[in-house]
């Protein structure tokens, strides 16, 4: 091989160096804005704690603008960038095609990121990250996200371009692996994100310069939300595929069934797209036809999509774990899991906020119906914090825990107080997400800086119950910020100071197997070729139940408010 | 973990390793196929459709 | 293991283990249950949105609030200045929403069917009855109409959920039912 690799003393991938230049930088891009974003998010957390109020109002709609963009847009999707060459070059051994164009891309996108953000700080440009028209920002505002979203257009060809040679150079034989297909689901869905972001955002930036007279309001939040929410459908195929790939690296796991596994993501690309029609299920004008469709991801198939993941992917662990020999009762295989380990506690927490929390929550709310008695309350971040903070962001924090180590080939700063991080972030988040639901089923707005309506002519009481949760909501969000700002110490301090990893001796094991294998686990099913996953079945119908539960209960409701027709 | 190279299927180039690989399988081993079929169908069961609805709301008398 | 490429040249006909199977034949079958919900609760719940609107500009929809304010005004809201209106069951009632304030203030009765119409004259706002929790986009230059049936008699507050600038914690309307 040329010089332009090499190999990982951790996993023997053949590593090509651009490649992996280009995956650090990303990666600690992406962590700086998570930093930047978090402490906007405290301050909007606080300021909406009415006992402490923090900022004054006009800060406040500037902190939640930026909030918005610099977590959801450039922390995620930055390191995105980096699993996208990750799992393409790396996974498959390969080169990265055009690693000039990558350096392209991450300049484009940081400075697109740095533009919006200065427009931001500037004070004019407070118009949420949704910037729903005729509210209008500055130009630089709509330009710096064109130009964020051109680099990631060109990270996502990248990909789609490195797979390929990878192919037709035979770095890989067969398949991709899974994790690369989910990075390829994830990637796809980009494609259509950042062409209907340009599709609207390039005109929006024409009209804020004066260049075009009108935008229609409702074509605008349809167009809008093929990006605004097909961004977050990228976030779950990437956390998904981030899950796949920590089962793998922690237990050996391999997929129950890549038929199935890959099968799901397939339904994804058909169908994960559609749920934009989410935010318009209040708007009017739209027919009910193309909301259910729409909303439903035609039939709910993405969901299915998603409860397959959700089995799958513990199910890996637990076949790995039970091949082991931890075989005992339904549970044994969860009990001796490296809780300890904060790539598997992470990862464990997202799966399980993601599917209890954000999963069941954004069905519920996105029920054509049932969206009446939710939309713009608080609720909706309340359900977004589940998915994206304690879903995606907690799953690339686990994953980060193996990814900046292995990379950069160091020791983690500080080992110890990394055991506790993800419970700290996690949990904090979980409560902050279950706090913010609970206050929007009061009726608390989102995006609101005052609810006890001081300033206002006419007034609302909102109950007492409504003041305590945005209080704890508060409290909860100091823990999961005090979690967050300790992984990002955790992940600078191993990059500039952690010491150099002593290379292993040997090439790492496979991990071996202390006991004896049971008898099932010659069966040939599957590619874990093992036997059936008792305990992550109960678990997965302990899921379904609470999931039936409050979709019902939440019907009970609706059906007790007025009459609507 | 061994090295990935080693347990690769045999190359499914030279026919005559076996049966052919199945239809579902060639269509997920297709990237740019799935890209095609993933942005074609929001645009037009999505967005288009949501665009020909608002263009059809009638002015109010 | 799922960072390697599949072992099997063909994956595609290996048997599926008979968890899997199970677990993907009830989620779909919930899938399909929620699916059916929606058009379920159209023919028979009493809460849907109607999808009736019109294109409107401003001013006319202007006009045609306050000729209806004009027409059924009862008082006037405290020293708010904003009038009170009480149209009769069944009529076509004119809210509007603007830089930062609901207009007019509604007076309905209890169990009486009203056609709701709801506008904006300038931003997107969002219409919240509460403590009912009703929430409903608004857009300007689009006429949205929403059959409405109050339950019970109270005070409900209508706030705005949809950030429309710097007095969007100010904007808050009201609805009597009688
Ligand atoms: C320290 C961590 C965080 C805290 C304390 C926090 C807290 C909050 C709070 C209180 C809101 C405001 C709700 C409102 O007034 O409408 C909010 C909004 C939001 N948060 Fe976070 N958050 C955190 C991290 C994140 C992360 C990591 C993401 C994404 C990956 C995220 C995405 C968002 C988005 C998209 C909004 C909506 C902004 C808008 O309405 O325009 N947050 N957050
Ligand atoms: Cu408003
Ligand atoms: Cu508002």
């Amino acid at each position: 091989m040329s010089n332009d690799f090499r190999t990982c003393p951790d996993t023997g991938f053949k590593i090509h160096l651009p490649a992996d230049k280009l995956i650090k930088w990303n990666a600690v891009t992406a962590i700086v804005f998570l930093l930047i974003g978090g402490i906007f998010g405290l301050l909007v957390a606080l300021t909406r704690w009415p006992a402490v109020h923090i900022l004054p109002p006009d800060l406040f709609y500037l902190a939640l603008t930026a909030h918005g963009l610099d977590v959801l847009l450039v922390w995620v999707i930055f390191f995105e960038i980096a699993l996208l060459y990750f799992t393409s070059a790396v996974l498959l051994n390969a080169r990265l095609v055009g690693p000039k164009l990558g350096w392209l891309a991450y300049v484009l996108m940081l400075g697109g990121a740095l533009m919006t953000n200065v427009a931001v700080l500037r004070g004019d440009s407070s118009v949420m990250f949704t910037s729903y028209v005729p509210m209008q920002a500055a130009p630089d505002f709509y330009l710096g996200i064109i130009l964020f979203a051109v680099g990631a257009l060109i990270g996502c060809g990248l990909f789609f371009a490195t797979i390929i040679v990878a192919k037709k150079e035979r770095t890989y034989e067969g398949s991709i692996p899974l994790v690369t297909f989910g990075a390829l689901t994830a990637a796809i869905i980009a494609v259509f994100t950042i062409l209907a972001g340009a599709a609207i955002l390039v005109p929006t930036l024409f009209w804020s310069m004066g260049l075009i007279a009108h935008i229609d309001t409702l074509m605008y939040k349809v167009v809008w939300w093929a990006m605004g929410h097909s961004s977050q459908q990228i976030n779950v195929a990437a956390h998904i595929a981030v899950w796949y790939a920590i089962a793998a690296i922690l237990f050996g796991a391999k997929p129950l069934s890549e038929k199935v596994s890959r099968f799901a993501f397939l339904l994804y690309i058909l169908f994960l797209q559609l749920a934009s029609a989410h935010h318009l299920l209040v708007e009017p004008g739209l027919s009910s036809e193309y909301k259910i469709f729409n909303t439903s991801y035609a039939l709910y198939l993405a969901v299915l999509a998603s409860m397959i993941h959700g089995l799958t992917v513990p199910g890996a662990v637990e076949a790995a774990q039970r091949k082991k020999g931890f075989n005992k009762g339904l549970f044994e295989w969860l009990r001796k899991a490296p809780w300890g380990n904060p790539v598997f506690s992470g990862f464990a927490m997202s799966v399980v906020f993601f599917g209890f929390l954000g999963g069941i929550s954004g069905v519920m709310m996105g029920t054509e119906q049932l969206n009446i008695i939710i939309h713009n309350t608080i609720y909706v971040p309340g359900h977004f914090h589940a998915t994206v903070v304690t879903g995606t962001t907690l799953a690339f924090m686990a994953l980060s825990y193996w990814l900046v180590p292995t990379l950069w080939q160091k020791e983690l700063f500080l080992p110890g107080i990394a055991k506790w991080q993800p419970y700290l972030f996690g949990i904090g988040m979980a409560l902050v997400s279950t706090f913010m639901m609970g206050a929007g089923t009061l009726g608390v707005p989102r995006r609101h800086w005052d609810i006890s309506f001081a300033d206002a002519a006419m007034g609302f009481d909102f109950p007492a119950a409504a003041y305590l949760m945005m209080g704890l909501n508060g409290i909860s969000a100091i823990v999961a910020a005090l979690g967050a700002m300790i992984f990002i110490i955790n992940m600078v301090g191993t990059l500039l100071l952690g010491k150099d990893k002593v290379p292993a001796a040997a090439a790492p094991e496979e991990p071996v197997a202390p006991a004896a294998p049971p008898a099932s686990a010659a069966t040939s099913y599957g590619s874990a070729g093992t036997m059936e996953v008792p305990g992550t079945f109960v678990l997965a119908l302990i899921f379904l139940v609470s999931f039936i539960l409050y979709y019902f209960v939440n019907w009970k409701y609706l059906a007790s408010v007025w009459g609507l027709s | 973990m061994a090295d990935p190279g080693t347990g690769a299927p045999p190359p499914e180039t030279g026919g005559d390793t076996g049966e052919p690989i199945p239809f579902m399988q060639q269509l997920l081993d297709n990237p740019l196929l799935l890209l095609f079929i993933g942005v074609v169908s929001p645009t037009v069961l999505y967005i288009l459709w949501g665009l020909m609805e608002i263009v059809a709301i009638p002015m109010a008398q | 293991m799922a960072i390697f490429p599949p072992k099997e040249r063909i994956w595609w006909n290996t048997p599926v283990e008979k968890t899997e199977v199970m677990w993907v034949t009830i989620a779909l079958i919930w899938a399909l249950v929620m699916f059916f919900m929606m058009p379920y609760w159209h023919l028979t719940g009493d809460q849907n949105l109607s999808n009736e609107a019109y294109k409107i500009s401003a001013d006319a929809y202007a006009e045609k609030t306050e000729k209806m304010a004009a027409l059924y005004k009862v008082r006037e809201e405290g020293d708010t200045g904003i009038p009170v209106v009480a149209p009769p069951a069944g009529s076509d009632v004119y809210m509007l929403g603007r830089l930062w304030e609901w207009w007019p203030v509604l007076e309905l009765e209890a169990g009486k069917t009203y056609r709701l119409h709801l506008s904006s004259l300038d931003w997107q706002h969002g219409f919240s009855l509460l403590p009912e929790n009703i929430n409903i986009q608004v857009h300007p230059d689009y006429e949205m109409v929403v059959t409405v049936t109050p339950k019970n008699p109270g005070e409900y507050g209508i706030v705005c959920n949809e950030f429309c600038g710097a007095g969007h914690h100010t904007m808050v309307g009201k609805i009597y039912v009688k």
